[in-house]
């Protein structure tokens, strides 16, 4: 008997020793797929002004709104040269996605969604290895002096290809709408 | 063959003798110390491949005897084997007794047992080991949910948290093999960890008895208990396969036990179960699968004076879950609830990819006796639980196929109990406990749902009952619990400043980084609880339950620091810091029936619970990645009135029909509108057919009905889909229809040798494989529930 009660002391022996962990000073953590930031910008093919429109959202899920700003009004008649750039500007310096997006393009694509007062059309000219739109880079025409409201969706793992986003699929990992005005 | 062959040999006899042998002979089986009943003795008829297994009341019956006399031996797992003579002249009734020696000894097992009848006042359900066995290939929730006034709130069909009397997750105590289970049992998405292959019996307490173990079960308790060890010298095991064809899944468990008279002791269990992408009635559900396995040791010694027991068990499960309810924002959750079907249906298939859970849970514990002579029994348990919790959500770039959340929780537990001497009439029992948990969560690149924290709690209790007389029984009891967390936390500052945290609770903070604030809450919680309750006897088949139970629950972690986005549940939920413990006060009240023919068991209840933790959907936020529904937890008044009805008939010695209807009401007493995710009217019907002539056949039909949810709360919302340029409702709040399943159970039992028997199951579920979905099924917003199942087990008792 003397022995069972000796074993069950050395059990727990081992067991209260086997608890130490160090809850003092969690490390912190930096979200590692957090965007924050979405900046489209419009290179017009001939000539005029450079357009930014950029939504950032510095605390992701957080109460705070994000902040939409447009740089200036469209010219009609003008076809622009557009990028999307995704950035994580909780970051010093900030983390550029698109990147991150373009290494896995066949599972990512933009769409662009433009509201029923807005004349213009947009297209997307960069692919996937396979093929199909990714949108990261796309072509807009600014068609006759308009208003409205111009949506940019990225879905991760889209089926490929579609139709639209309506029959796209996927998870939505950015949904950023701007008011535009063309002019 | 053999077997065959004497049925014809017997079934010969019958014109050759020339004798009417349709004689019954039936009894009960009763404990020669203390005349209560045995349930699952095995009698066989000498000199023939006869046998029959005595039911839950004891009662036995061996039909087309001859008249003449016959040799029957009785045995019991837990008893020495014993043969008698009996002569039969048309049916005849006999009682046999068995010297049971563990019932003897009952007051002195601590083989799990030791939480026999833990409230004496509030009525127990209890699933037996065969009861259990049909579940075999299912889980724990779906073997509580057959019980009248359980349901399950699910994720899918392998995630099933039971529900008791409306209320779950940290409401909700499970004790396994006598050591309360800490899995994190907060999340609504969290199933128990425990598998239904590993227990022998299952008791469920639909209020807060057991203040033993918890002071904080406002919903109810549920103790699994592992296999008695006979006081014998006995060497015994089982083994089942099962395959079922929805999932295409197939489970195995083998358990084996070796007994010494001596009072040594060892038993070992375990399982295995896989399962792909289980069905609806029309399409695949991808990604569902699941894969589990379970092993379940312990090993001890026993006598009257001392004893202990080690025990280990490990459970872990790697569980898919659908694919298509992976969704980023509300408009994406719009689609979905717009859509029939789910958005992503691939091939079947066993693997099992992101979003997924992959959970272990390890428990350790050490349990010893000694009787310290007046005084009484004193008992002293050590455990050890460590639960690790990963959940993969789909990833980008280099995080992908990491885990989004890493949750390690550890629990040292500690308690002394002293089982008083007293008289025959009354029993006393006293205790404390003390426990350490602490919450580890590694850095996964996302944001920790749950923070690292350590707990200490430390708890003393008090229960007496009382014997009156033949007619009442008195019990009290009393519980404290003082609770201290440690937690170390990172806050968003926005959302820190936004719920003014910056005013209240500014001396928390240890670090500003501009962007987060490291704090160090230090919380303290002391909370009572008692319960009192009264049993009365009104005749031999007429018994009343009374109880009034008081219970504080502490609020859990995520109820204090939710804040931010719940991916698996694609919403915000926010937590608060300023939560007092909740306070349950429920009056249970039961008037049972117990008769050979006619039984029933009827439980009103009312379950008022003051801070009642509710979380409900309050606004939507915009972020980046779209619209976002907003859950915020808050404390209301609660008020839950219900009532479970059980009925049972036997028309004949071979067939019984079985009744149950569970109804609840939940009332959130501030806001005045009904509470969320309550469970709907559901009733059960089954007609049970059982025949001993036929190779013990059991044949059940059983009709589930569930009733549409008419009572809810409107939780749903408008968005702007941009594609339509319209704002559009999304309907997150409104109950599916109603709808009835059929069941088909049956089972045959063969009898190999006097220790060995062959059991062979095979069941159906939703037989006419509607399309269904249930109220309590978060993934009701993306698929069907699941279609027709066809399984087969087979069972060895050797």
């Amino acid at each position: 008997m003397k022995n069972l009660y000796f074993l069950a002391t050395v059990l727990f022996t081992i067991l209260l020793a086997s608890c130490s962990k160090d809850n003092e000073t969690p490390e912190a953590v930096n979200e590692e797929e957090l965007i924050t930031t979405l900046k489209v910008t419009l290179v017009p093919v001939s000539e005029g002004n450079t357009i930014v429109l950029t939504t950032r959202d510095l605390d992701g899920d957080g109460p705070n709104e994000p902040v939409v700003t447009v740089s200036s009004n469209l010219t009609a008649g003008v076809a622009y040269n557009g990028t999307i750039e995704l950035l994580d500007e909780t970051k010093s310096p900030a983390d550029n996605i698109t990147e991150e997006v373009e290494e896995e393009a066949d599972e990512h694509q933009f769409f662009y969604t433009i509201g029923s007062g807005l004349d213009v059309t947009a297209t997307a000219t960069n692919l996937d290895s396979e093929g199909n739109l990714l949108g990261t880079e796309f072509e807009l025409t600014a068609n006759t002096a308009s208003s409205g409201s111009l949506t940019f969706t990225l879905r991760h793992e889209p089926t490929k290809p579609n139709d639209g986003l309506s029959s796209a699929g996927g998870e939505t990992d950015i949904a950023a709408t701007f008011s535009i005005t063309v002019e | 063959m053999r077997i065959y062959f004497l049925m014809i040999l017997l079934l010969c006899s019958v014109p050759l003798l020339s004798q009417s042998c349709d004689y019954t002979l039936s009894g009960v089986l009763t404990d020669l110390h203390d005349g209560s009943v045995l349930e699952g003795a095995t009698l066989i008829v000498a000199g023939s491949e006869r046998f029959v297994v005595t039911d839950s009341e004891g009662k036995f019956m061996i039909l087309n005897l001859c008249n003449g006399t016959y040799s029957i031996q009785v045995s019991h797992p837990y008893c020495l084997t014993k043969g008698y003579s009996v002569t039969l002249s048309g049916d005849t009734f006999k009682s046999f007794k068995l010297e049971h020696h563990l019932e003897e000894l009952e007051g002195i097992s601590i083989d799990g047992r030791t939480i026999r009848n833990q409230s004496k006042t509030l009525q127990e359900n209890i699933l037996s080991k065969e009861e259990l066995e049909r579940f075999g290939s299912r889980s724990l929730g779906d073997a509580l949910a057959s019980l009248s006034g359980v349901s399950s709130l699910n994720t899918g069909n392998t995630v099933i948290k039971p529900m008791i009397n409306g209320l779950h997750s940290s409401r909700v105590v499970i004790i396994n093999n006598g050591v309360r289970m800490e899995d994190q049992e907060w999340g609504a998405e969290h199933a128990p960890n425990i598998d239904v292959n590993a227990i022998d019996k299952l008791t469920l307490i639909k209020g807060a008895g057991a203040l033993q173990y918890s002071g904080d079960a406002i919903g109810g308790i549920i103790i699994a208990e592992t296999s008695i060890i006979p006081f014998k010298d006995s060497l015994f095991g089982s083994t089942q396969l099962g395959g079922a064809s929805n999932g295409k899944g197939t489970f195995m468990t083998t358990e084996l036990t070796k007994s010494f008279e001596n009072g040594w002791y060892a038993n070992l269990q375990g399982s295995l179960k896989r399962f792909g992408d289980f069905e609806t009635a029309d399409y695949i559900l991808s990604n569902t699968g699941i894969n589990q396995q379970n092993a379940f040791l312990k090993t001890g010694f026993k006598s009257f004076d001392y004893g202990f027991e080690v025990f280990y068990s490990l459970f872990k499960n790697e569980i898919g879950i659908l694919k298509a309810s992976h969704v980023g924002s509300a408009q994406d959750l719009y689609r979905a609830i717009k859509s029939d079907r789910p958005l992503i249906i691939d091939e079947f298939a066993y693997d099992i990819i992101a979003p997924k859970q992959e959970v272990t849970h390890y428990l350790l514990g050490i349990k010893a006796y000694k009787r310290l002579g007046e005084l009484g029994k004193l008992s002293f348990q050590y455990d050890f639980q460590r639960n690790k919790r990963l959940e993969f959500d789909i990833r980008r770039g280099s995080d992908k196929g990491d885990a989004s959340l890493d949750l390690e929780l550890d629990t040292y537990s500690l308690r002394l109990d002293l089982d008083a001497n007293t008289s025959d009439q009354s029993s006393f029992k006293v205790g404390v406990a003390g426990s350490y948990q602490s919450n580890f969560a590694p850095n996964t690149g996302v944001r920790r749902l749950i923070p690292n924290y350590d707990k200490y709690d430390l708890g003393a209790y008090l229960v007496a009952d009382y014997q009156l007389d033949d007619q009442w029984l008195f019990e009290i009891g009393a519980r404290f619990d003082h609770t201290q967390m440690d937690v170390f936390k990172f806050y968003r500052k926005s959302f820190w400043e936004s719920r003014n945290y910056n005013q209240l609770f500014a001396d928390l903070v240890v670090e500003d980084d501009g962007n987060k604030i490291r704090t160090n809450p230090k919380l303290s919680f002391n909370s009572g609880s008692g319960t009192v309750g009264v049993v009365h006897y009104l005749d031999e088949k007429h018994k009343l339950y009374f109880n009034y139970s008081l219970t504080s629950r502490i609020p859990n972690p995520s109820e204090l620091f939710s804040e931010g986005l719940h991916h698996s549940a694609s919403r915000i939920e926010l937590g608060d810091l300023t939560f007092n413990p909740e306070i349950g006060q429920k009056l249970s009240f039961t008037l049972e029936r117990k008769e050979e023919r006619f039984s029933y068991s009827i439980n009103p209840y009312l379950n008022n619970i003051l801070d009642f933790i509710v979380i409900e959907p309050i606004t939507t936020n915009t972020t980046i990645r779209g619209t976002f529904q907003v859950w915020e937890y808050r404390q209301t008044n609660a008020q839950l009135l219900g009532v479970d009805f059980d009925a049972s008939y036997v028309f004949n010695k071979a067939l019984q029909f079985n009744h149950q209807v569970s109804l609840v009401k939940g009332v959130d007493k501030i806001q005045e509108e009904a509470l969320i995710n309550m469970p709907p009217i559901n009733t059960t019907n089954e007609f049970v057919y059982y025949s001993s002539k036929i190779k013990n056949l059991r044949l059940a039909l059983q009709s589930e009905y569930v009733f549409r949810q008419n009572e809810f709360p409107d939780t749903d919302f408008d968005i702007y889909i941009p594609e339509t340029e319209t704002y559009e409702s999304v309907e997150v709040s409104s109950p599916p229809p109603a709808y009835h399943l059929l069941n088909l159970n049956s089972s045959i039992a063969f009898g190999f040798s006097e220790k060995s028997t062959l059991t062979v199951g095979f069941q159906i579920t939703n037989m006419f494989n509607i399309y269904y979905r249930n109220y309590l099924n978060r993934m009701r917003f993306f698929a069907d529930d699941l279609g027709r199942n066809v399984s087969v087990n087979i069972k060895l008792n050797y």
